[in-house]
């Protein structure tokens, strides 16, 4: 029987929802279900990717594998498949995904398809969907002359129904043969948010050019904060220089799909639209009732979000007995 | 020192989208072409990079059908590149093909000292060509790159961004593939003066298939392309603000079942 493997991300102790997401479907597939997790500690989350749908647990749980070096995951994982020889890898399309699998894929002569948001296996053979011009269309991706099929899937796409609690399962561990590195990380600059980065995030509170200055984002950040949001933006502001360019929201941006996203004092440009049309509720708040935003919209205010936003943000806080 | 610049033409921002007949590609008709956001980044670093170093020379190089996207490599010749290299190609070829041919191309033009790529296409969203191209030609690579600076003789300190904000500190050592994103620099515009002047320089015509690229290199295929679903038509919620806020809310809790 052939065999798919799953990269399981992992953070404070707990496998990542995407990664969760991915084993579950791997299950479905009824092909023989691996999982990989990299770092100290992680023969601890054997059980909890045995619960999820993984037969077979292998670990990179050398401390050298705490930070993400392209190098040397690259090693690791040129040895794990040459041992275990799966036709399906799958992975999120978070930075590390999207950075070391195109290049695992070249070297195993295979093509990667990237940044999936639809997963069909049948008889072993993947066909995602994908969305092209983020998000303006979508295509089906196939693969051929592709020894393995290496699939990036966005996280929040796939259900995840209970997991298994009697699942257990003992990892088996590997090492490698440190490579002589071209790459060194020197330190990691932590962000000031502690909150899950947009492309994650199950709520999102975006902003643009009505909320008149950089300042007025507090306005935001204090709705997101009752919410749980991330906080987004569109060009216009990142270009003006109020919030930086990891909040943008577009296809020059960030790509989103959360369950929420409320747009904000945002009229949304064609390429914002593009980067967030996958969202499954869309709130937009604006002055100008002609504003683009309300066609992609599933519920509008026209209205001043000066007055609009700190009654919402009252509102949701009783609601949510916070 | 040789400095290689890797650019895609997409269609422009602004475009919308309209899906051929046959379903496997975009009607092209009316489309304005331009650089790649991301790879202008790159040209602007390429550029940048040369007038610090004497000497050194930018190599502009792209994959595409030639009547197409020798426009964009004239655009970076009047940024400042020296000279272009137009791979012929069909239209769609996937990330493993195109790699392909700019490692051969690079490699048959004596290769680079440095590789500055953009982070994505904004077509097809992959973000896959700059790591291949850095494994075909076993050279390291970084990605998502938005600070770059030469530290010593083919050593180089970057920035690389990732989730929530945070920042890698990288050095790398060179040969090596760096991939931009925004924030690297503000891409010049190119001046009517390197308008004229690119009109005269090198633009080099090859074929991918005399690169070695095969048709078994094509490893990911695009169908059945769509349209997003037609979304149902906005609420709009009528009131003054409180009354708004309360139905908004409710709707979200009772009818959409998000809170």
């Amino acid at each position: 029987m052939s065999t798919i493997l799953v990269f399981v991300e992992h953070q404070k102790n707990q496998i990542k929802r995407s990664s969760v997401e991915l084993l579950q479907a791997a299950q479905k597939s009824g092909l023989k279900t691996c999982a990989v997790l990299f770092g100290t500690g992680v023969e601890n989350l054997a059980n909890s990717a045995a619960q999820n749908g993984a037969q077979e647990v292998h670990t990179f749980k050398s401390a050298d594998f705490d930070q993400y070096n392209p190098e040397m995951f690259l090693a690791a994982m040129s040895d794990l498949l040459e041992k275990i020889k799966p036709s399906i890898v799958l992975s999120s399309a978070s930075s590390l995904g999207k950075d070391l699998f195109p290049r695992l894929a070249a070297r195993f002569q295979s093509g990667v398809a990237s940044d999936c948001t639809e997963l069909k296996i049948e008889n072993g053979k993947v066909t995602a969907k994908k969305p092209l011009y983020s998000g303006k269309c979508f295509a089906e991706t196939s693969f051929e002359n592709s020894p393995i099929q290496f699939v990036l899937m966005r996280a929040n796409q796939l259900p995840v129904s209970a997991a298994n609690p009697s699942a257990t399962t003992s990892a088996i561990d590997h090492t490698i043969n440190k490579p002589d590195l071209k790459t060194i990380i020197q330190n990691v600059v932590k962000g000031a948010s502690e909150k899950l980065d947009l492309t994650e995030a199950n709520v999102i509170v975006s902003g643009g050019r009505g909320l008149k200055e950089a300042g007025n984002f507090k306005l935001l950040n204090d709705l997101a904060d009752v919410l749980g949001a991330t906080v987004g933006a569109s060009r216009a502001v990142v270009d003006a220089g109020w919030v930086s360019h990891g909040m943008q929201v577009g296809q020059t941006g960030k790509t989103v799909a959360p369950t929420l996203y409320i747009a904000v004092g945002l009229s949304g440009a064609i390429q914002h639209l593009a980067g967030m049309s996958g969202s499954k509720v869309i709130v937009a708040i604006n002055n100008d009732p002609q504003a683009p935003i309300f066609q992609k919209a599933t519920y509008g205010i026209v209205g001043d979000l000066f007055e609009v936003v700190p009654k919402l943000t009252e509102e949701f806080k009783k609601v949510l007995n916070k | 020192m040789k400095i290689f610049v890797c650019l895609k033409q997409v269609p422009d921002t602004e475009t919308k989208i309209k899906i051929a007949a046959d379903q496997r590609s975009i009607d092209t008709a009316g489309i304005k072409w331009v650089i790649n956001p991301y790879d202008e980044f790159a040209v602007e670093e390429a550029v940048k990079m040369k007038e610090a170093n004497p000497g050194a020379q930018v190599f502009a190089i792209t994959v595409g059908p030639k009547a197409r996207v020798a426009d964009s490599l004239r655009t970076a010749l009047a940024m400042g590149a020296d000279e272009g290299i137009l791979i012929n190609s069909a239209e769609n070829i996937d990330t493993f093909s195109t790699a392909k041919a700019l490692a051969a191309a690079i490699t048959q033009e004596g290769g680079a000292q440095i590789i500055f790529t953009g982070k994505v296409a904004i077509d097809d969203n992959s973000s896959a060509v700059s790591q291949m191209l850095a494994e075909f030609l076993k050279i390291p690579h970084v990605t998502v790159v938005s600070k770059f600076s030469k530290t010593a003789d083919s050593q180089f300190t970057v920035e690389r961004d990732v989730e929530g904000g945070s920042k890698e500190v990288i050095q790398i050592n060179g040969p090596c593939v760096i991939a931009a994103n925004k924030g690297l620099n503000m891409p010049r515009y190119a001046s009517l003066p390197g308008i004229m002047k690119a009109k005269k320089k090198v633009l080099k015509e090859l074929e991918a298939s005399s690169l070695g690229v095969l048709a078994t290199d094509q490893k990911v295929v695009l169908n059945s392309y769509t349209l997003p679903a037609d979304k149902a038509p906005v609420k709009m919620l009528s009131g003054d603000a409180s009354s708004q806020v309360t139905q908004l809310v409710q709707s979200l809790r009772d009818e959409a079942k998000v809170l």
